[in-house]
């Protein structure tokens, strides 16, 4: 393919993982990268539909695995009836995500805390006050959330407000337009754009694979959303019709691996929408130590949107700990 | 053991290990000794000889097993024969149910036959779990289904009786599910001997026969080694030997059968091509890799183990291989996170080894991950060798283990080159995102499985099984119950027809010839027919040809096995022919007919000047030879294939292809309508044919070029040898490069014919000297015959956006 640049390929080790690559600077936009994007359906199915069965993991390791995963949440509420009150709450079990007896019984260094708490743009500030002291990033969604179908200037606007009122991170949302025409170009300003409005805060772009359909468009949407310097790629808003799932989630966790390859920089995945018990968490965390290695099983790469999630992770660590199943109402609510 | 908190800093997937209690459990209440399951029961463990059975993963003594001896194989095989009576005359129905019984306790007790299957063969729970045995409970349930229908869709069949089945420690239960499942829907009985490494699912799966309620004596199971093996498929009193295992061993079954009558089904070696276009989806290619030769330690005959990579993005899909190869977790089979486990015995491993150190030489690079084998038991590391030539022996060679070797082609011609490029012919799997490359490449590879995208994928519902040297016969689906029932026309002893024996004598005759219409006859010379063309024959000999009264009427060439080399070379030229539209090929035929009816007269005459016979009757036999042609004509674009309900968004294709180039070998009697009935239905299928007509008469196949070079058929189509049948079959059965062959002559002659086709395992179909009565629709055409004419080919198209 012309143009294309051919970088080593390099298994994630440990030693590279402590350099920790810096953030994702973006290229320019290189539309022969996307004739990579040959997402084959079947094949991809064959894959998502054996990863939990080829990789199992159980009592010690299955409660590890589910404390790493909540500090991958982005616990998130993102409702019309959201007060800041509603926030606060969810801020409250942000901090403390697994009652205080379980971590001790875990016999942990630290509490766990989620990665972050996802709210929209008028109730960052509630959020903000909330988590003082906490060192847990609010992010907000904005430009737009969920369609996108506002104009440009007021979708920066809303970046700005959320960065204003103290997020750290965005989560945008793309012109789904510009994916199903193939304008390639727009669609790469869009992304550039929110990227410069956000500076230092990190930049989620949302993809919203639901309406984009073809594993092919995914793939390529990644791609140019990463160019565009996207910090994590994001599956949905969780608002579609489908949300997050296996085969959409593999599409796109290759192409951060392509464009590793490609750049040698790092992007982050998120899921978001559809997972809401332990065994969603566990086999999203195998699907990135598999295909991406360590390196996404943490925050810094790896987010889970979710807002039921953790009531399930809290009784199975429970499950655990105790031997007994547990019941919901035993764990605080978010 | 590590806590929580150190686990959070590697990220493991620590072990998750299968319980084997009940297993073991069960081993210890047979006091780890097994014997036979005959009639019903388990034979009482002698004193006799006995096997080890072991644990590959750990080397541990998991049982001993009875050595079956000639007695024992003789008492299943009466065992078989008794019940083969009543077994046969349960209707459909009633066989359905014990089948289907059979299915459901499987279901039942799925995780105990997972796991022993598991300890005994080294393969990973994971596989035995989610592949193995579910595809033999699948192949029970679909199986019952036949054995409601077989009577009303397999009309004028009849069960074949007894069925010796000898199967390999692959995939124990499975291919004993593929075995046994389609031999008792179609009536049979069985004699199986599974493998000596792995036979403990086996003697399990005879208790659950007794669970289900089998009548005793329809499920006979006898342990032991190669020397078992050879003594069932010696056995007189086996209607048909069914083999999976290696080629070597097929040839040595095809050798023992030869000219007994047994019916043979031989699902061999291979070494099957992975081809991968620049547009393919590289990433899914690698799980595709994964699954073709990392599922059970690459011991799998349809293993994708020669990587064919389109030059542009070889290196980057090493790269992928090779990053990919890190993740696969080697070792302990019982773990549930385990994606190769145990090489099966030691022998194997140390054959994989040497293989692979000999080829290591011929290979650009040898990579081999991950680094770490367990330190007890017998593993052997997943490998990937680039830059092999064709030449190399680890190209050509089945190595049976976890190893992949790898080529790269230029063009889609010359991927299609190299994949044929094997004297096997088993599967392939072919990965584009382009409809048009893969469905063109399908078509053109010789092989009996084709999987698009996609790669060992199996299901009951399609047929299973090779070209080449990867054997014949289809197992599964329609086209395997074939191979359990035969054809109750052709199973009536025919009455004999008439017949002469020529007499090959090259010097000149004593037979003075006979005058015609009072004058000196116009001396005509009879020659070969080759590639379109009259030839004289190589030798430089005739043969005289006489009438019913002994006088001559002519002379014909005395082939040899030179003019039989050039009539296979011109026919192997003809292959656009096989590339034809059925109805292009229809309007040849019809066109023969045509031209064969304008000299009707012409041709009753010599029929009546052959045979001694009425001229209504001589007559009588060019309108049916005739009606042969039309007959082929209407069926030559209607023998068509099948879609097989196999997999969701799954198109399974059967397809019904021509072997390529086949040998025939005409009876004596019946010279005009059995050459038709012969030559008629394998061209209709696409075949080319190399015909040796009725030695006593073949001036009537040596008239008919003529109507050949008048009627439009290609040059080489239809090549005519003249001379000694016997002779030229057994160059035609030791020919390399002929795929199938017909032979109706003498006993002794079929015998010859399938031990000499043991060399490249061509599928063969012998009369054993009972003769078709050629004047008979029902025993003369038919679908047996374009059955015969052709091979499944089934290709399977995943689909979806």
């Amino acid at each position: 393919m012309p143009g294309e640049r051919i970088v080593t390929i390099r298994p994630s080790s440990p030693k590279e993982s402590e350099a920790e690559a810096g953030r994702n600077e973006g290229t320019p936009l290189h539309v022969d990268w996307l004739e990579r994007g040959r997402a084959n359906l079947s094949a991809i199915a064959r894959r998502t539909s054996t990863l939990t069965t080829r990789r199992s993991v159980k009592k010690e390791w299955q409660a590890a695995w589910l404390v790493q995963a909540i500090g991958c949440i982005d616990l998130t509420t993102l409702s019309g009836d959201d007060t800041p009150e509603r926030v606060r709450r969810l801020c409250a079990k942000a901090r403390q995500p697994l009652r205080s007896d379980l971590v001790e019984a875990l016999s942990l260094d630290a509490p766990p805390r989620v990665g972050a708490v996802c709210v929209y743009p008028t109730m960052v500030g509630a959020a903000v006050r909330a988590l003082q002291g906490a060192n847990i990033p609010v992010a907000s969604v904005a430009t737009g959330f969920p369609a996108g179908l506002t104009p440009m200037s007021a979708r920066l606007e809303e970046v700005r407000y959320a960065l204003a009122e103290g997020a750290q991170e965005i989560d945008m949302v793309i012109t789904r337009a510009h994916v199903l025409d193939h304008d390639w170009k727009a669609l790469y300003d869009e992304v550039a754009g929110f990227r410069r409005a956000c500076g230092a805060a990190h930049l989620k772009c949302i993809l919203a694979t639901g309406d984009l359909k073809s594993l092919r468009n995914v793939y390529r949407a990644s791609m140019v959303a990463m160019m565009a310097g996207a910090d994590f790629i994001k599956t949905s808003t969780g608002k579609e019709d489908v949300n997050a799932t296996l085969p959409v989630s593999l599409v796109m966790v290759r192409a951060i691996r392509d464009y590793l390859d490609l750049t040698g920089m790092k992007v982050g995945f998120k899921p978001a929408g559809g997972l809401r018990g332990a065994k969603d968490a566990l086999a999203w965390q195998i699907l990135m130590k598999e295909e991406l290695g360590n390196d996404w099983l943490r925050p810094s790469l790896f987010r889970i949107g979710a807002s039921a999630l953790l009531g399930d992770i809290n009784r199975q660590i429970e499950h655990f700990v105790t031997g007994r199943y547990s019941a919901d109402f035993r764990h605080a609510m978010g | 053991m590590p806590g929580v908190r150190e686990i959070l800093a590697t990220m493991d997937y620590g072990p998750s290990p299968e319980a084997d209690g009940e297993v073991r459990a069960w081993l210890a209440s047979h006091e780890g000794r097994f014997s036979h399951f005959i009639g019903g029961r388990f034979t009482a463990p002698r004193d006799g000889t006995s096997f080890e059975v072991i644990n590959p993963a750990t080397e541990e003594r998991l049982a001993s097993c009875a050595q079956g001896s000639k007695s024992d194989v003789d008492s299943a095989v009466a065992a078989a024969r008794k019940a083969f009576k009543s077994w046969s005359a349960l209707p459909g129905a009633a066989r359905a149910r014990y089948l289907y019984a059979i299915a459901r306790l499987l279901h039942k007790r799925a995780r105990f036959f997972a796991v022993l299957e598991t300890m005994n063969n080294g393969k990973p729970i994971r596989e035995s779990r989610d592949i193995d045995i579910p595809l033999a409970i699948r192949h029970f349930y679909h199986h019952a289904g036949w054995a409601e229908l077989v009577a009303e869709e397999f009309p004028g069949t009849m069960p074949l009786g007894v069925c010796g089945q000898i199967i390999p420690w692959n995939f124990p239960l499975l291919m004993l599910a593929w075995k046994i499942a389609p031999a008792l829907a179609a009536g049979n009985s069985v004699v199986l001997k599974p493998a000596e490494y792995t036979p403990l699912t086996a003697l399990a799966f005879a208790a659950l026969c007794r669970e289900a309620g089998l009548p005793e004596g329809v499920v006979n199971i006898v342990t032991g080694d190669g020397t078992t093996g050879a003594l069932i498929a010696e056995h007189p009193g086996i209607d048909k030997i069914a083999f999976t295992g290696s080629t070597e061993v097929g040839r040595l079954i095809r050798t023992a059968t030869a000219g007994t009558g047994k019916k043979l089904s031989l699902e061999l070696g291979g070494k099957s091509p992975f081809i991968v276009f620049d547009d393919a989806d590289l990433d899914s290619v690698v799980e595709g890799i994964v699954d073709a030769i990392w599922f059970n330690q690459g011991q799998v005959c349809c293993a994708g183990s020669r990587l064919l990579v389109q030059e542009a993005v070889a290196e980057r899909l090493y790269a992928k291989i090779r990053r990919r190869m890190k993740t696969l977790k080697v070792g302990d089979p019982l773990d549930k996170s385990t994606d190769v486990g145990a090489i099966v015995s030691r022998i194997q491993r140390e054959r994989i080894a040497s293989l692979v150190d000999a080829g290591k030489s011929e290979a650009m690079h040898c990579w081999q991950e991950p680094p770490g084998l367990p330190r007890q038991g017998l593993f052997y590391p997943p490998t990937l060798l680039t830059g092999v030539a064709p030449a190399a022996r680890i190209a050509q060679e089945e190595i049976f283990g976890p190893v992949l070797v790898a080529m790269t082609f230029r063009t889609q011609d010359e991927a299609v080159a190299l994949a044929n490029n094997s004297r096997y012919g088993l599967a392939a799997s072919v990965w584009s995102e382009n409809i048009n490359v893969c469905l063109d490449v399908a078509a053109r590879l010789k092989a009996g499985v084709v999987w698009i995208n996609a790669t060992n994928m199996f299901d009951a519902a399609s047929g299973f099984g090779g070209y080449r040297e990867s054997g014949f016969g289809r197992e599964g689906g329609r086209e395997g119950l074939w191979e359990y029932r035969r054809s109750a026309a052709l199973s009536r002893p025919a009455s004999k027809g008439k017949s002469r024996t020529a007499d090959f004598t090259t010097a000149p005759s004593p037979a003075l010839p006979e005058p015609v219409h009072g004058l000196p006859r116009l001396d005509r010379t009879a020659k070969l027919h080759i590639g379109g063309k009259q030839t004289r024959p190589d030798s430089g000999h005739s043969y005289t040809i006489r009438n019913a009264r002994g006088r001559a009427i002519g002379q014909a060439g005395l082939g040899n096995r030179k003019d039989i080399r050039n009539a296979v070379e011109a026919a192997h030229k003809a292959s656009a022919w096989s590339a034809l539209s059925g109805h292009a090929r229809a309007q040849i035929l019809y066109y023969l007919a045509e031209n064969l009816e304008a000299r009707s007269d012409e041709f009753a005459s010599r029929v009546l000047e052959l045979e001694s016979g009425t001229r209504r009757s001589a007559q009588a036999q060019v309108a049916q030879a005739i009606g042969r042609l039309t007959y082929y004509a209407a069926f030559a674009d209607k023998h068509d294939g099948q879609v097989h309900s196999t997999l969701s968004r799954h198109v399974t294709l059967a397809m019904n292809e021509p072997w390529g180039v086949m040998g025939i070998c005409c009876p004596d009697e019946a010279p005009l309508l059995a050459f038709i009935s012969l030559v008629a239905p394998a061209i209709a299928m696409g075949n080319r044919v190399v015909v040796t007509p009725s030695p006593a008469a073949p001036l009537l196949a040596t008239d008919f070029y003529q109507v050949i070079d008048t009627s439009d058929v290609p040059a080489g189509v239809v090549n005519i040898v003249t001379g000694d049948r016997e002779a030229l079959a057994r160059t035609l059965a030791g020919h390399d490069d002929v795929a199938a062959l017909w032979y109706f002559g003498t006993a002794a002659g079929g015998a010859d014919v399938e031990r000499l086709s043991a060399g490249n395992l061509k599928a063969t179909w012998i009369g054993h000297g009972s003769a078709i009565d050629w004047t008979s629709d029902a025993q003369a055409r038919g679908r047996e015959f374009l059955r015969r004419a052709t091979q499944v080919k089934n290709i399977w198209i995943p689909y979806g956006e």
